[in-house]
């Protein structure tokens, strides 16, 4: 029996991920710090058409479209005159396991099965593993979903139960863990003994599973309005919804569609702290995860992360807790859709958005997520009353992560913090080169970079310049502009 | 605990240490370093057992795992929650808002 303790493992996981995705990323590599992005992608091996005939076999994709006339009339009423974006929805709740998940994990497990493992595991606290069981269950494949949801005194964040419970209901065996980033060590653990297909979010079929969603959503709203989208808001987390939506628009030829990613702003939460982890009402699309993974999308548990959201974001804003709660309920009571609330970070951060844009383009919220006892605002708020985080109406501003959550008194004082992306940009460059001097970086290491942070070589060679001779603040990369 | 009984084939959740303070990773916050990494899981008790007991289970998989019996055929412990005061009156006053403006969405 191999040692099961920590450093053991942990030093088989290139083998362990190897075996357990088919995936040999050694291949991709092209020397230093780069390797062949794009080479990854095409290992899926599959057109966009290809990928959406699997989701259409097993009933994932072609979400309908939805237009939200009164939360536009509502926007067009608080913007400036010629102002306000008309806002349309992808409702991906109407997916199998209700959300765009189910597109992440049709294309993983149809992969596990054509290659034959004999089963399929994921970690992951969010509605991917309900996505996984659901698809796991349609292809006939023992499902394993290991998700991170107690703290040390056995309390259960209400979102992430609610999530296993859906993954039992699909067949799965669930494994529930307490607070603490040795999720992926219990991962490695469970491949290592079941021999299954590793559905990682971040492997090449993932992210090219929500390429559907980008291409679904550019042809429509250019079908029905004429034009391509102006701008796609999109939920930000581990990076994977932003790269594959966008992806997406470029296969549907929206070379102009701005892309604006928005996480949930729980500044001041340690991710990993067991006295934290319950205080927050948003489990995914937030800062803890959107911010690290867009300086270091390497981290993650496979060697290469095919989500690589600097390379597509145009823009990256942040809204509160209690703005989203609002929105949500807003959403409920004047378009008639329950939804979320943590699929409603984008739509929060596109009702501001839309006051920006004139009033003939067109703004797209990818997704939508079914709502449930646990996910509920309601269940959300109660469960935060019952740790001692003060609930009140208020601004936007006056929301703390883990004190204070303050529902907007009007929509008047919805907003979305603009952060600056260059200042992202330059953190990844850091995190990247590391301690090299940028003098030593070859050609093609300073042309991956570059594709790496949507810039151009000089671009490049500048910001680690700077860097170098410390002219430029990059404590700062972690505050908004 | 320790008072209920449960019979071979119950649906029970166990739990077990996956990793003990000093075996877990360095880089965590204080207060996580402090405490176990700790799993639960459910399956079918394959011998008659009692809550707070070491026991075996059989996931719905058919695998096996050992750990402290919790309990028995658990209840989900999430609900919708309770009415929020603070959300109660946010649809009435968007509705009102939307019909005293003026702008149509021609």
């Amino acid at each position: 029996m191999p040692d099961r303790s920590y450093a053991a493992v942990m030093a088989r996981r290139s083998a362990i991920i190897e075996q357990a995705t088919g995936v040999r990323y050694e291949l991709f590599e092209r020397g230093g710090l780069a390797f062949d992005y794009e080479s990854v992608m095409a290992s899926v091996g599959l057109a966009l058409e290809e990928v959406a005939a699997i989701q259409r076999d097993v009933g994932v994709g072609e979400t309908p479209l939805l237009e939200l006339r009164n939360l536009t009339r509502l926007a067009r009423e608080l913007a400036p005159p010629g102002k306000g974006a008309r806002i349309v929805v992808k409702d991906e709740a109407a997916n199998p396991s209700g959300s765009f998940k189910a597109r992440r994990a049709a294309l993983a497990v149809q992969r596990a099965k054509s290659l034959g493992y004999a089963g399929v595991v994921a970690a992951t606290s969010g509605n991917y593993g309900a996505a996984v069981a659901s698809q796991a269950a349609m292809r006939g494949l023992p499902c394993i979903v290991l998700q991170e949801v107690y703290d040390s005194s056995g309390r259960g964040q209400p979102e992430i139960l609610e999530k296993g419970r859906a993954c039992e209901a699909y067949g799965a065996e669930v494994w529930q863990l307490t607070v603490g980033p040795e999720l992926f060590y219990a991962l490695l653990l469970v491949l290592e003994e079941t021999g299954y297909f590793s559905a990682s979010l971040y492997t090449p079929y993932a992210v090219a599973g929500i390429e559907t969603l980008g291409w679904e959503l550019g042809l429509e709203v250019r079908e029905r309005y004429g034009r391509a989208p102006n701008a796609v808001v999109v939920t930000h987390a581990g990076g994977g919804n932003v790269t594959g939506t966008a992806r997406g628009l470029l296969a549907a030829g929206c070379t102009e569609t701005q892309i604006v990613g928005a996480s949930v702003d729980l500044r001041g939460l340690h991710m990993a702290s067991d006295h934290d982890f319950n205080r927050k009402s948003f489990t995914t699309g937030h800062t803890g995860f959107g911010v690290p993974f867009l300086a270091n999308p390497d981290r993650v548990d496979v060697p290469r992360n095919a989500a690589r959201p600097l390379r597509y974001l145009d823009r990256y804003v942040t809204v509160t807790q209690g703005e989203v709660f609002y929105v949500t309920e807003a959403l409920a009571q004047l378009e008639g859709l329950e939804r979320g609330p943590a699929g409603n970070t984008s739509l929060t951060a596109a009702f501001a958005l839309a006051q920006e844009l004139d009033r003939d383009a067109v703004l797209v919220v990818q997704e939508t997520e079914y709502t449930g006892a646990g996910k509920h605002p309601n269940a959300q708020l109660t469960f935060a009353r019952e740790l001692g985080i003060e609930v009140r109406r208020g601004h936007p501003r006056e929301n703390v992560p883990g004190r204070v959550i303050a529902i907007p008194r009007s929509p008047e004082e919805l907003a979305a913090e603009e952060w600056d992306l260059g200042a992202l940009k330059r953190s990844y460059l850091r995190a990247a080169v590391g301690s090299r001097s940028a003098s030593t970086l070859a050609e093609s290491e300073l042309e991956f970079l570059a594709a790496e942070v949507k810039g151009t070589m000089e671009d490049v060679e500048r910001w680690l310049w700077e860097q170098e001779r410390g002219e430029v603040d990059v404590g700062g990369q972690t505050a908004p502009a | 605990m320790g008072e209920e009984a449960g019979r071979k084939g119950d649906w029970g959740e166990i739990r077990f240490v996956l990793l003990a303070p000093d075996e877990r990773t360095a880089a965590l916050p204080a207060d996580t370093k402090r405490v176990p990494l700790e799993v639960r899981l459910k399956g079918f008790l394959t011998a008659d057992s009692r809550v707070g007991e070491e026991v075996e289970i059989e996931t719905v998989l058919g695998r096996r795992a050992r750990g402290t019996l919790m309990s028995l055929f658990p209840p989900p412990g999430h609900t919708f929650g309770r009415p929020v005061p603070e959300l109660l009156t946010v649809g009435g006053e968007l509705r009102a808002r939307l019909a005293r403006g003026a702008i149509d969405d021609a």
